[in-house]
């Protein structure tokens, strides 16, 4: 309610236009956090909640950093903040890909009767112990 | 004064829903089935925390929560990395 009230008082201009973007950031990473944290709630398998956590929180917490670049500016820690969204959008799908590798080479199972595509020949890394039958080769 | 106050409020209250979300991540890396469900609630922990350092900086004349919340990224990241490979490898640094 009071953030409802807010918006209304900035659209008659006692707000600045970087305080209104800086409003309308911060609103947008809230709700991709929530949405985030709900889905590593709800959703019922370790891929699904790898997946809504991966995407949704890096896109949430991205939008509050640009929402810190926005109040700063040019300057000091707004530029900080601009290395922290590139930061984020780097290094989050490369954490979420490792995860879901250690759970798949754990053994973890999809939830449901969904499997694991089967895998062909060019796929197979070349470090990995894998019994083919040598006849279909 | 009565406009500061309220965008106090605003930024206020975002922090309040982030830490209750932080929280709520904290079930998922105690109750998960799987160890990378622990991994996966204790990384999203991470992310939550960088947003809630940059709020801070936002609220309050620290600016310097902004360098708390990258190295606070940078961290996460690591462990993460770390964690994966203990799980499928049984070692960090190969």
């Amino acid at each position: 309610m009071t953030n409802i009230n807010i918006i209304f008082v900035a659209l008659n201009s006692t707000y600045s236009l970087q305080n209104i973007s800086v409003i309308f950031f911060i609103l947008s990473g809230c709700f991709f956090l929530s949405v985030g944290t709900l889905g590593l709630l709800r959703l019922p398998d370790v891929y699904n909640r790898l997946h809504a956590t991966s995407k949704s929180t890096t896109l949430g917490a991205a939008s509050i950093f640009f929402s810190g670049f926005l109040h700063y500016g040019f300057q000091g820690m707004g530029l900080t903040s601009l290395v922290g969204v590139f930061f984020l959008f780097l290094t989050a799908p490369t954490g979420s890909h490792m995860i879901s590798r250690a759970a798949q080479k754990m053994g973890v199972e999809f939830s449901g009767d969904v499997t694991f595509p089967p895998l062909s020949n060019s796929q197979i890394p070349s470090n990995v112990d894998v019994t083919l039958d040598e006849t279909e080769i | 004064m009565t406009e500061l106050f309220s965008y106090t409020i605003f930024l206020t209250s975002a922090l309040i829903l982030i830490c209750i979300l932080t929280l709520f991540c904290g079930y998922r890396a105690f109750i998960g089935p799987t160890i990378p469900d622990r991994v996966i609630g204790i990384d999203a922990i991470g992310t939550n925390i960088t947003a809630i350092a940059v709020l801070l900086a936002l609220l309050t004349s620290f600016d310097h929560f902004v360098l708390v919340g990258l190295v606070l990224a940078i961290i996460g990241f690591i462990s993460t990395i770390a964690a994966a490979n203990y799980i499928s490898e049984n070692e960090v640094i190969q």
